[in-house]
């Protein structure tokens, strides 16, 4: 284990400094669906309850699942699209491996790009709701290092599931799981919507632990079950990185 | 016995390789191939597509690992010791492998951080390497808009950087235009000169002549001729080849018994007839006094195109 890995996102940050565009179209996303969805819709829809808090504005119970939200696509979109791109096409990381460098410094590397974007998107994300009067409790500057975790378990698997693509026409099914979780994982409304048997099938779905863990941050409603929501999300990631790391050396350096 | 010679025998071989082999699933890529190259040599391994040059240069980088035998690189085995050998090696893949989102200038300074060198230092290598391949001008372009010569150009600034023990070049001018091949070992040259350690791949017999002090040849996963250019042709082809070609093949059939009683030993090709000699002023001379007809006839000194040949039956660009 080497800090070798730090270069890489050196590479990327030197990458995208000609690419600031690009880099602020991650921040602009989750506002709009806060414009549309929480503050547009919300006004039809009035007051959600929430087990344990009571009733709060639509565009507060929305927020925080699109903080989540943001957090998984940012690195999700990282990790597959532009991951794919340097391992098959451009390939940035045959150069890498002849350097020192070995493939689990790629890997933790360009995790780490990811990781350190999401954050900033995240903080970014946290100081709009700020403004938008959205926030209910200190607990949220915790909201921050959460989005870290969540994009750190989908980068680890966005990584992983990455090595089995062969074009970017398998990409379709990364979509294919984002954008049902993207809208049922108690995103847009409660879990209590759903029959009892549908509401143990969204508990166990990985966005779900993410959406739950920074709603409980921004309205200052914790319990015990968040350690649960948490450690799903330490070892989705710790799995993913693992068999990527793997599956990177088994492709890279045949 | 004379100190400078124990001090030259001392000095331990770059890469030493005993019965190196490689082989994916059921297909033998690299079959036991034995090596040594010493520092500040410039060996070459010479050969077609799918001779397993690519696939031993992989397993010197220490980017695939070796399915048996033995390899040692600058004294370290590449299975244990990879990061610390692949610091000291300087790389130029077969296919490029820059930075498309970088500049050319951030292309040798990001590669200087891989190898966790200090920022000052690299902005000044980088400068010298951009200079030494004449991209100087270039340095703020984007990589996409370079051609292919001063891809392959920023490619060698590139694995330079970090001031490598052992160069290593997978095929250094596949693809370029004879101008920018040209270019390309001009540097390399130079390279050598200054005493760099060069080990590259190659399928151009002219290339191999121009640039190797010594070289394998190698077919089928094997080695099958080792030596200097100049030793390899001496032995396995004669001073002077005559090539003959005929107005067609019927002609040129006919003509075989009257090209064998000349008693040299011939090469049949498609296109063309090879007759290998030392005498070939007065072979051709013999021939002509014969009434031997000929669209165009030849005699030119054996080159390692030759070897390749004679050694397996094959030309090898085919």
């Amino acid at each position: 284990m080497s800090f070798l890995f730090v270069h890489v996102v050196e590479r990327n940050f030197m990458a995208y400094r000609r690419m600031w565009l690009v880099f602020l179209s991650g921040f602009v996303e989750p506002v709009l669906f806060l414009l549309s969805i929480g503050v547009g819709v919300g006004k039809l829809v009035g007051s959600v309850t929430v087990p344990g808090v009571g009733a709060i504005p639509y565009d507060m119970f929305v927020a925080p699942a699109l903080l989540a939200t943001s957090a998984m696509n940012g690195s999700v979109f990282d990790t597959t699209f532009n991951f794919f791109f340097k391992y098959k096409y451009a390939k940035s990381f045959d150069a890498m491996l002849a350097t020192p460098l070995g493939t689990t410094d790629v890997a933790l590397g360009e995790m780490g790009w990811a990781l350190l974007r999401g954050t900033i998107y995240a903080a970014a994300f946290l100081a709009t709701m700020l403004v938008f009067g959205l926030v209910e409790s200190w607990w949220a500057i915790l909201a921050i290092p959460a989005s870290m975790l969540i994009g750190f378990a989908f980068a680890g698997a966005g990584m992983a599931a990455t090595t089995w693509m062969r074009s970017f026409v398998d990409f379709d099914y990364v979509n294919i799981v984002l954008v049902p979780m993207f809208l049922f994982s108690a995103t847009f409304f409660p879990l209590s919507r759903y029959p009892e048997a549908l509401q143990w099938v969204v508990r166990v779905t990985p966005l779900y632990q993410g959406v739950a863990i920074e709603r409980s941050l921004v309205l200052g409603d914790l319990h015990w079950t968040l350690l649960l929501n948490v450690a799903y999300l330490v070892v989705m990631g710790l799995v993913g990185v693992r068999v990527a790391g793997k599956r990177l050396t088994k492709l890279l350096t045949p | 016995m004379p100190v400078a010679c124990t001090f030259v025998t001392t000095a331990p071989p770059l890469i030493v390789a005993r019965g190196l082999e490689k082989r994916f699933g059921a297909s033998v890529a690299v079959d036991g191939i034995d090596v040594h190259v010493e520092a500040g040599e410039a060996f070459g391994f010479l050969g077609p597509n799918g001779a397993g040059k690519t696939s031993t240069m992989r397993m010197i980088g220490c980017v695939s690992p070796r399915s048996g035998g033995e390899l040692s690189v600058l004294g370290f085995d590449p299975a244990t010791d990879g990061p610390q050998i692949r610091a000291r090696l300087g790389v130029v893949p077969q296919e490029d492998t820059l930075d498309l989102e970088l500049t050319v200038r951030e292309n040798v300074l990001i590669y200087g951080r891989y190898f966790d060198l200090p920022r000052a230092a690299i902005r000044t290598r980088a400068d010298e390497l951009l200079e030494f391949v004449q991209l100087t001008d270039r340095s703020n372009d984007r990589v996409d808009n370079l051609s292919g010569g001063m891809k392959r150009r920023l490619t060698i600034a590139r694995a330079l950087v970090n001031r490598p023990d052992l160069v290593l070049l997978d095929e250094p001018t596949t693809g370029l235009d004879p101008q920018a091949r040209h270019l390309v070992w001009d540097r390399l040259y130079r390279l050598k000169r200054q005493g760099a350690t060069l080990v590259l791949t190659t399928h151009y017999m002219d290339e191999a002549e121009q640039l190797c002090d010594r070289l394998v040849i190698m077919d089928a996963g094997r080695i099958v001729a080792e030596g200097s250019p100049r030793q390899l042709i001496e032995k396995h082809a004669t001073r002077e080849v005559v090539e003959l070609r005929f107005r067609s093949e019927s002609v040129q059939h006919a003509a075989l018994p009257r090209l064998h009683a000349i008693g040299a030993r011939i090469e049949e090709l498609a296109d063309r007839v090879l007759l290998y000699t030392n005498t070939g002023e007065a072979d051709v001379e013999r021939l002509q006094a014969d009434g031997l007809e000929t669209e165009t006839l030849l005699i030119r000194r054996a080159s390692l195109e030759d070897v390749f040949l004679t050694l397996t039956g094959r030309t090898l660009e085919e």
